[in-house]
């Protein structure tokens, strides 16, 4: 890692500095931009329990409500208004407010709340689509200059892609590319901008830049140097952002309210210029902690204030949007944005990383109500203090709104200030980014295999031709002799297409400021990530421990299977499938890395549908599981629904299996609960569900999604859509809103296994 | 179907009374969270002798059907679960169906458990033979007792069999002081009497060792099972009690020194 000492020219600088650092313990991080030295030599754990926080405020609760209105306007419309006329940048527009009179923390991602941007660099025709889905059209001098001036991203992938390339996205086999839109999953270290201000930013690039080697001037140091002047523009740009509403960011923030604004204000800068897949905040409550402790015993600020501070921060979170085309809200269920926050966790050196401020995040979900955005995840461990685990669970009970993942596996590998990008990626902050490359669809895969390489819907050769197997029932051995070189196959060409991806969205829609909010050298890896898991481990399993006879049409073309006799299905705990699923796992993600990746990146691979595993089951025929063609797949790593028939920890313990070593992006799974089944009385539902975290986790389940729901709650919020507006479902990785998902959508998460024996 | 059941498996029946090693179950459910404290490795046994109408298992009636099992197949698969009923406070519950029709397989699974150091709770409506029921309690930390009701021709209409057995086998309980939880569900128009509710009460508050009083109120969510089973369902207008009818008899436990949970 590069790092330059600080050196302090300014007095101006000194002054502020030193009111801005009284009372921290100094330590590398004064020398050096080291945020996580900085929270590890001046944070307070907290073990006590939840007494301690309170309610919104009048002012919480007024601004809330003229947002909620703004909210519910846009449901109805589409969205509330756009851009048509101004491309997106930091400071591209006005400063913007939802009552200034009453706001805490400022700041909107244009001049009106609600307002979407128009973001062209991710592809011009993406953007102008989304446009007229709402009845808007480009302005026609922006149209010119983005198709004759100006190239973006999705022109420069399409000039790169091969014919096999186009064909496997259009028939998806590989899908959700982020070809046509902003790649997201990375975050910038937004504390930086708080605990150092832009000016020592700056001054940091600067020496990064000056420690370029110029004497050899290959591709990579003239790429840095370019980069990094990027970088340097940025965050000036961000300064003068700042500037706009008054505020001066160029020193570091003096209290909690500053820090909690400079820090906004960073992941603001990145929000007006990049419209990523997935845009996290990093991992902020516990660093925002310390502001607030200082703020408190110094009599500046009461429990009360700091509470409407965290609650106006997350109002605003809540208020992020982008301008997307109905298309891709239908993949991926409503509107998500991923504002990622990472909560909790233990530190290296064994003291837990809660916090006061990480128990004043969660109460958010009561003082504004439950929300899918920001996306609440905590970071278990069993070193937990035991009354943060059980408000979790609580919060998780009443709420339905936050994930948890495994902080005790990822801690190892990531040390103790990662975050959680999207879903279930972790990633160093500020010193860690990822080319996402959003998944193959392992079913149709095995379709492939089955059928010589071609499409079981469309007929035509995708993969190459293979001599298609021709019995009449499956035979496990072989078609595992022909399923293994058709993932050799996929695995290359995937990898590829993610180079080309990479590529291009680095030449022409490089993020420019969450880049400058990292560290001059930074780890990259390659998200490369499966979907139709728990299909293909039952089928395979079907194939091997029943009779699979093979329905074949006209052509030849192998379309449907019969299945004589019980197979053992994955999410029964039961090692003869599960052993077949883990495999799956481990043998693709080595196929990945024969590959060769863009930037050399590490390549990783996630079992994550999102939502869109519903899309997924449509674009892919009948498969030997006995899955019918259209049937949506198990979202994430989940069992198909229906056949997990031990009870919900049986499923929890076949997906803790998967090999987490193979699937470092994340292994998503989606547990949603009635509350009877936690237990009769709410203690009960407490200690059991934090008896379940603990098990799953101890045992090196990954990721879970809890929702405790009533099957009646969610009938009756199809039909009453406008009783419940902030009806709040995980899905995969992430949370939606329930009544803005398609009616498709609604029922496959009713049908999907309740666990609700009592 | 059930002929050919009968065919197949009364051999293996009949051997269950010999062999403590085998029984028949009707299925496992690895979350259970009702069935005693924290998390459960629940195993529902096959055959019951009651007919209770409100039943929600009335697939385990037959004692034939089901699937035979051994008890080592049984420990295995429960050691898969130590590490959620450490963490939960949890255990195994055998609940049925009737256990207690299969003794000698229950108190092996039990005693198994227990050498491992698994809590072990006993879902049982006390109505089996008692002598015969009596050396499972050796290795039963605890006993989920199921009174079904206490007015004598009300229970005999709930269940079609008589009370005394339950009451007798819930008497020896308290004389060897075995931690019990008694269980009462509430059914609408059936059970909810208030003197049989208090009838109910002031016998449970007469035992020395009841930890916990669970009211059950009334669910349809079986219904579909008795359809499918092609049996008459009583039940099926029956409503879910209200809370206030819940409340009701929470308060007539109370006055008898029981709190409810």
């Amino acid at each position: 890692m590069v790092a330059t000492p600080l050196r302090s020219s300014a007095s101006k600088q000194e002054k502020i500095g030193q009111q801005a650092w009284m009372d921290f313990a100094a330590g590398r991080w004064s020398e050096q931009i080291d945020v996580c030295d900085f929270i590890q030599r001046n944070y307070r754990p907290y073990t006590g329990d939840r007494t301690f926080l309170t309610d919104a405020t009048p002012r919480t609760q007024q601004l809330w409500a003229q947002v909620s209105v703004l909210m519910k306007q846009e449901r109805e419309q589409g969205i509330l208004d756009t851009d048509t006329a101004v491309p997106t940048g930091i400071t591209a527009h006005a400063a913007g407010y939802v009552d200034a009179g009453l706001e805490e923390i400022v700041g909107l991602q244009t001049d009106q709340p609600l307002k979407r941007a128009l973001m062209p660099l991710g592809g011009i025709r993406v953007a102008e689509k989304s446009l007229e889905a709402y009845g808007y059209e480009i302005d026609p001098a922006l149209h010119e200059i983005f198709t004759k001036y100006r190239k973006t991203h999705n022109d420069g992938v399409f000039d790169a892609y091969t014919p096999e390339m186009r064909m496997a996205r259009h028939v998806g086999i590989i899908t959700g590319l982020p070809d046509a839109y902003g790649r997201g999953r990375i975050i910038g270290d937004y504390r930086r901008v708080a605990l150092y201000g832009i000016e020592r930013l700056v001054a940091d690039k600067q020496a990064a830049l000056a420690a370029t080697n110029v004497a050899t001037m290959s591709e990579a140091v003239i790429r840095d140097r370019e980069e990094i002047n990027e970088q340097i523009r940025a965050l000036k740009e961000l300064q003068a952002m700042a500037a706009k509403y008054g505020l001066d960011i160029s020193q570091p923030a003096t209290n909690a309210k500053e820090a909690i604004q400079w820090t906004y204000f960073g992941y603001l800068g990145a929000i007006k210029e990049q419209n990523g897949a997935a845009m996290s905040f990093g991992r902020t409550s516990t660093f925002l902690d310390i502001y607030i402790e200082r703020d408190l015993a110094n009599g500046t600020l009461s429990e009360s204030a700091a509470q409407e501070l965290i609650d106006d921060l997350v109002i605003k979170l809540r208020m992020v949007r982008f301008l997307r085309a109905p298309a891709y809200n239908e993949l991926f269920s409503g509107d998500p944005v991923w504002v990622t926050e990472s909560i909790g966790g233990v530190g290296e050196d064994g003291r837990p990383l809660v916090s006061k401020s990480s128990f004043r995040f969660l109460q958010t979900l009561y003082n504004l109500g439950p929300a899918p955005e920001p996306n609440l995840t905590v970071l278990w461990s069993e070193q937990m203090p035991t009354a943060f685990k059980q408000f979790c669970a609580q919060v998780s009970i009443d709420t339905s709104s936050i994930q948890y993942e495994n902080d005790d596996l990822m801690r190892p590998l990531y040390g103790d200030d990662y975050g959680i990008a999207c879903c279930v990626s972790a990633m160093r902050i500020g010193k860690q980014m990822q080319f996402f490359g959003a998944r193959v669809n392992l079913a149709k895969a095995l379709l492939y295999a089955i059928n010589g390489g071609k499409d079981e819907k469309a007929g035509q050769q995708v993969a190459p031709v293979t001599e298609p197997i021709t019995a009449d029932t499956l035979d496990y051995d072989e078609v595992m002799a022909k399923f293994d070189p058709t993932l050799d196959w996929l695995a290359n060409l995937y990898v590829n297409t993610l180079n080309v991806i990479h590529f291009m969205h680095d030449k022409y829609c490089y993020e420019r400021l969450e880049m400058a909010l990292h560290d001059p050298e930074v780890f990259r890896t390659m998200a490369c990530g499966i979907a139709g898991l728990s299909v293909v481990g039952d089928a395979l399993s079907a194939i091997k421990y029943s009779t699979v006879k093979v329905l074949r049409n006209e052509a030849g073309l192998a379309v449907d299977y019969e299945i004589e006799g019980d197979y053992p299905k994955f999410g029964n705990n039961d090692d003869r499938v599960d052993s077949i699923t883990a495999d799956v796992v481990t043998r693709f993600m080595n196929k990945i890395r024969q590959c060769p990746t863009y930037r050399n990146a590490t390549p990783t691979q996630s079992i994550l549908t999102i939502t869109s595993n519903v899309v997924y089951g449509k674009k892919t025929g009948n498969t030997p599981d006995g899955r019918k063609a259209g049937e949506p797949f198990g979202p994430g790593a989940n069992p198909m629904h229906g056949r997990d028939t031990k009870g919900a920890i049986a499923a929890c313990e076949s997906v803790a299996k998967l090999p987490y070593d193979d699937a470092q992006d994340g292994i998503s799974f989606t547990f949603s609960i009635v509350p009877q089944a936690l237990g009769k009385q709410l203690e009960d539902q407490v200690n059991n569900l934090v008896g379940l975290l603990d098990g799953y986790f101890h045992n090196t389940g990954h990721h879970i999604n809890i929702n405790v729901l009533n099957r009646d709650t969610l009938l009756d919020a199809m039909d009453h859509p406008e009783e419940y507006p902030q009806l709040t479902i995980r899905v995969s990785g992430y949370a939606v809103n329930f009544i803005k998902l398609t009616r498709e959508q609604q029922l496959d998460v009713i049908s999907r296994t309740f666990h609700e024996r009592f | 179907m059930k002929g050919s059941n009968l065919n197949s498996h009364s051999a293996s029946h009949l051997d269950s009374h010999l062999d403590p090693q085998r029984g028949r179950i009707h299925s496992i459910e690895t979350c259970g969270t009702v069935d005693g404290p924290g998390i459960r490795f629940v195993i529902f046994t096959q055959g019951c002798r009651l007919r209770c109408q409100y039943c929600h298992n009335p697939d385990t009636r037959d004692p034939h059907g089901g699937k035979a099992v051994t008890v080592d197949e049984l420990i295995q698969e429960i050691r898969k679960y130590r590490t959620y009923m450490k963490y939960s406070g949890g255990g195994v519950t055998v609940s049925g169906g009737e256990p207690l029709l299969q003794p000698e397989f229950v108190r092996e699974i039990f005693r198994q458990c227990q050498a491992e150091g698994i809590h072990t709770a006993l879902d049982t409506s006390g109505y089996p033979d008692f002598e015969r029921s009596k050396p499972v309690l050796d290795h039963t930390d605890l006993v989920l007792l199921d009174i079904k009701s206490f007015d004598p021709k009300t229970y005999h209409q709930v269940t079609q069999v008589s009370i005394e057995p339950t009451l007798h086998f819930a008497k020896y309980l308290s004389e060897i002081h075995k931690p019990v939880w008694i269980r009462f569900v509430l059914v609408p128009g059936l059970t909810d009497a208030p003197d049989n509710i208090a009838g109910v009460a002031q016998f449970a508050s007469s035992l020395s060792s009841v930890e916990r009083v669970d009211i059950l109120p009334f669910h349809q969510m079986a219904a579909y099972k008795w359809e499918m089973m092609g049996y008459h369902y009583l039940l099926k207008d029956t409503p879910t009690p209200t809370a206030e009818q819940v409340q009701q008899a929470v308060d007539i436990f109370g006055q008898y020194g029981l709190s409810v949970s």
